[in-house]
């Protein structure tokens, strides 16, 4: 990873081995993330992605393995479902387990665009509506690395659209490196700095993004960019 | 411009208009459909009494049962009667519930309480409470405490396994959720499982107090000397079957008001599940 040399990683990963019933699924995995880079995760399902996401978010006590993780204190997870408590108000959810910061969950709400919502009970909101609040949750105890575990893949297209757009807004604005955890390679392009590629437990293609803010899938780069990763997947177009 | 249909096409030979066929299934509720059942059931009884096809030895006529139940409101027999019979009710209940509580959170929250508890408490699920009388009658006597303890031991049972079983299966993507924001033991508990155990208590409850209501009239009908029970149980030696009438419905009003009362409870409760069903 030569354009990191030197630099204060935030999250380092050395020969991660994750075992279930003696499968390795994760099998000798390195990894290093630069302070506010935004990392995206790519792999068939089964390769071991959402394996890898679970050590970082140290959510795997009781999986057998060995390797070095080293992550920051404050780290936040978004799941693939919004996982609200459905027995409390929106704003509680935001606020869960901070000690009096009803006000910062007010303006986190806000950012999420999700205002004058905070009575609210997590029924009443539509799924995207239930994913932003699970962003603001998240991005009120302002993390230095935010895990993601394929967030938006219950989402219907536009609303994944409009969620793209927000996150990459929120994360200018909070500047914490993120590990996206993705099947999608056009989220994957449009969203990350760099894109790396999961293969039975083994990282097998790393690609830096360097398209811009502006990133259209009609742009040749872009193209390009979506064959080779494809191809590192094993999908032959 | 936006284009909803093809002016040029023309309607094809073999097409049909959609005929809009009757919906399947039983078809539009009927007004106060839910009156008519017990209606006609008091019409027949009217009917039956008035003809003489109904030996008002076996059931009263209706205007006696009415009449009956008015005597006894004036001569205060009911209103007391129907005083000692919910407090026996709501005394057992009451304890019942701290009790069911108090066992279900000792199990329900720790690995030992579960070992020690839960083994009995299954155990004293198997038998019947009511079986239990026997040995309640030669332990405690006759008296109040015998029928407070009957109670409570019908009540308990139910609002320990609903609490129990709601506080051991909270959703594990709670737990992870509750991990990953760093609740503390105490947080965790106090936000994640006691809500969402609620449900599973309430539903204990609407059993507990149909169980109350059942060791009730067990209770009252053995050496009682006061509540609904005993005045039916009288009646019964006298033949007074309107009297009997009266005491049913008295059960019936007092079973109906309670489980209004707990479905109320029930839903202010759980105001963020009705916004799901509405």
């Amino acid at each position: 990873m030569a354009p990191y040399a030197g630099l204060v990683t935030t999250v380092r990963v050395r020969d991660l081995v994750r075992r279930y019933d003696d499968r390795a699924v994760l099998d000798g995995v390195d990894l290093d993330i630069a302070p506010g880079e935004f990392v995206a995760l790519l792999g068939k399902s089964g390769s071991g992605k959402s394996t890898l996401l679970r050590a970082l978010a140290g959510l795997d006590p009781s999986v057998d393995g060995s390797g070095e993780i080293a992550v920051p204190g404050q780290v936040s997870v978004v799941f693939q479902d919004s996982r609200l408590l459905p027995w409390a108000k929106v704003l509680d959810n935001v606020v869960l387990g901070l000690r009096g910061s009803e006000e910062r969950g007010r303006e986190s709400l806000a950012e999420v665009g999700l205002a004058g919502r905070e009575d609210a009970w997590p029924n009443e909101l539509s799924g995207g509506e239930q994913q932003r609040v699970a962003l603001a949750r998240s991005l009120v105890r302002e993390p230095e690395l935010l895990l993601a575990d394929e967030p938006f893949g219950a989402l219907d297209a536009l609303t994944r659209l409009k969620m793209h757009v927000l996150l990459r807004k929120l994360c200018a604005a909070h500047q914490p490196a993120v590990l996206l955890v993705t099947h999608d390679v056009d989220e994957a392009i449009v969203l990350a700095d760099r894109v790396i590629v999961l293969d039975a437990g083994r990282l097998v293609a790393g690609e830096i993004i360097s398209l811009g803010s502006v990133r259209s899938s009609a742009d040749p780069e872009f193209a390009a960019v979506r064959s080779r990763l494809l191809d590192a997947l094993g999908v032959s177009l | 411009m936006t284009v909803t249909s093809l002016p040029g096409l023309r309607t094809a030979p073999r097409t049909a208009p959609v005929v809009r066929r009757r919906r399947l299934g039983p078809g539009k509720p009927i007004k106060f459909g839910a009156a008519i059942g017990p209606v006609l059931l008091l019409a027949v009884w009217s009917v039956g009494s008035a003809t003489g096809w109904i030996d008002q030895r076996v059931l009263s006529a209706p205007w006696t049962v009415v009449t009956t139940a008015g005597e006894l409101i004036s001569d205060g027999r009911l209103q007391s009667n129907l005083w000692t019979s919910s407090q026996r009710a709501l005394v057992g209940l009451g304890l019942g519930i701290v009790l069911g509580v108090v066992l279900a959170l000792i199990s329900g929250l720790s690995r030992l309480g579960e070992a020690i508890l839960d083994g009995p408490i299954q155990i004293k699920r198997a038998i019947p409470s009511l079986a239990l009388l026997p040995l309640l009658i030669l332990w405690l006597g006759i008296g109040e405490s015998m029928k407070v303890v009957t109670i409570l031991l019908g009540v308990f049972v139910p609002i320990y396994i609903h609490t129990h079983n709601g506080l051991r299966t909270i959703d594990s993507r709670y737990v992870e959720l509750a991990q990953t924001v760093g609740l503390s033991q105490r947080e965790f508990i106090r936000r994640v499982v006691l809500p969402g155990a609620l449900p599973g208590f309430l539903l204990g409850l609407r059993f507990a107090v149909t169980g109350a209501w059942l060791s009730l009239v067990v209770v009252e009908q053995i050496n009682a000397t006061s509540g609904i029970g005993y005045m039916m149980e009288l009646a019964r030696t006298y033949g007074q079957t309107d009297i009997i009438i009266v005491g049913l419905v008295l059960y019936g009003i007092l079973g109906l008001l309670s489980d209004g009362a707990v479905r109320l409870i029930q839903r202010r409760a759980l105001t963020w599940r009705r916004t799901l069903a509405s």
